[in-house]
């Protein structure tokens, strides 16, 4: 197959050397099996060994190769040049986080979110070996299994204007998470992990826009996850003056 | 995120307010308009299905008194809700307690201006 050119036009910001980001246009030769994210490793390779960009598995895995293409978060590696061809394509870092250089995003602030969720099972009291394995059913697993599917490729959080207007709000991925663990049988922090969800921050800064849940590239649906946490936090609201003292806090 | 505890939110009094009046906005608000704007005006089934003494009649009963209460009320901590939040997209951030007060007031006003006339009427 002959090979054909595209223009690809990628942000690039240094910060100990640019007062602001600014655009650099390359050509890159491309078959019909070129990613984007190869795309970019032909620019690295052949044309500019400093554009900086994560990646790792690329095969829709990792989740390190999230991206802005053409203002739409996707990960490269699993879009293709052909898609955008005769256009161009504009390639920016995740949209509503620090850029720390070109295209690699700083990750803390959803890192921190992720760890305070606390997103291991807590049991209700340890297992000895003796005790044999933890049974589910198919319904039990059911219940949390597309929410572990999440790659925390923040590619809800770009896609999450929430999120971009206040940094503050927990957003679509950790909530996804938060639900995973809430949801599964063998888990028993859930009154551990309410006052997370029932913040301003929480659960109630999310307007059910629902583009998260477009923009996921393993189907994992955090739009739902929030506004089913909506419904707990409600009822957690009103019916904790008719638990037991401390039950519900 | 700092590791205290985070403040309890009181948006689920305000988010039960908005659901329960999108329930009724989308379930008994198009059956209203059926009723009151197309099939009424249009003599269907009788010209005087919606003459002032019934309509004034049915407002003066309790259970009718109750059923506009509630449609009228929801609808507006409905509609208010939605316009508060819309209003934080276009800028307008709900920090503000202006705007809280002006967007939930105008519902309150109107759920009390509601129960006034009904209970006077």
């Amino acid at each position: 197959m002959t090979q054909q050119e595209i223009n690809i036009e990628v942000l690039r910001y240094n910060p100990e050397k640019d007062s602001e980001p600014s655009y650099e246009t390359f050509q890159v030769p491309f078959s019909h099996e070129t990613s984007v994210l190869q795309g970019l490793q032909f620019i690295k390779d052949q044309l500019d060994g400093s554009l900086t960009f994560r990646w790792s598995c690329r095969m829709e895995i990792c989740g390190s190769c999230g991206m802005m293409i053409n203002g739409v978060p996707h990960l490269t590696c699993s879009a293709f040049l052909r898609d955008y061809y005769p256009g161009k394509l504009r390639i920016e870092p995740l949209s509503h986080l620090p850029i720390e250089r070109d295209l690699a995003v700083d990750q803390t602030d959803f890192l921190q979110k992720l760890e305070s969720i606390q997103p291991y099972i807590i049991p209700k009291e340890t297992r000895s070996l003796e005790d044999g394995p933890f049974k589910q059913t198919p319904a039990q697993r059911e219940r949390f299994y597309q929410f572990s599917e999440c790659i925390n490729c923040l590619l809800c959080y770009a896609a999450c204007p929430q999120y971009g207007l206040d940094s503050g709000f927990l957003g679509p991925a950790a909530m996804a998470l938060l639900h995973r663990y809430n949801s599964d049988s063998r888990d028993a922090g859930q009154a551990e992990r309410m006052p997370i969800v029932n913040a301003q921050e929480g659960v109630w800064g999310c307007t059910l826009v629902g583009y998260c849940s477009e923009v996921c590239p393993k189907g994992v649906d955090p739009a739902s996850a929030v506004n089913r946490n909506k419904v707990s936090s409600t009822l957690d609201y009103f019916f904790r003056f008719m638990a037991p003292r401390g039950a519900s806090e | 995120m700092s590791k205290q505890m985070p403040k309890r939110s009181n948006e689920p009094v305000f988010w039960a307010l908005f659901g329960a009046g999108g329930v009724l906005a989308a379930f008994v608000l198009p059956a209203l308009i059926l009723i009151t704007g197309l099939a009424g005006p249009m003599g269907v089934p009788s010209a005087d299905v919606l003459s002032y003494q019934r309509v004034s009649a049915f407002a003066a009963s309790w259970p009718g008194a109750f059923f506009l209460f509630l449609v009228i009320s929801l609808s507006l901590w409905h509609a208010f809700h939605r316009i508060y939040h819309a209003l934080h997209e276009l800028g307008v951030h709900r920090g503000l307690p202006v705007v809280r007060v002006l967007c939930y007031g105008v519902a309150l006003a109107g759920t009390l201006l509601t129960a006034f006339l009904l209970a006077a009427g």
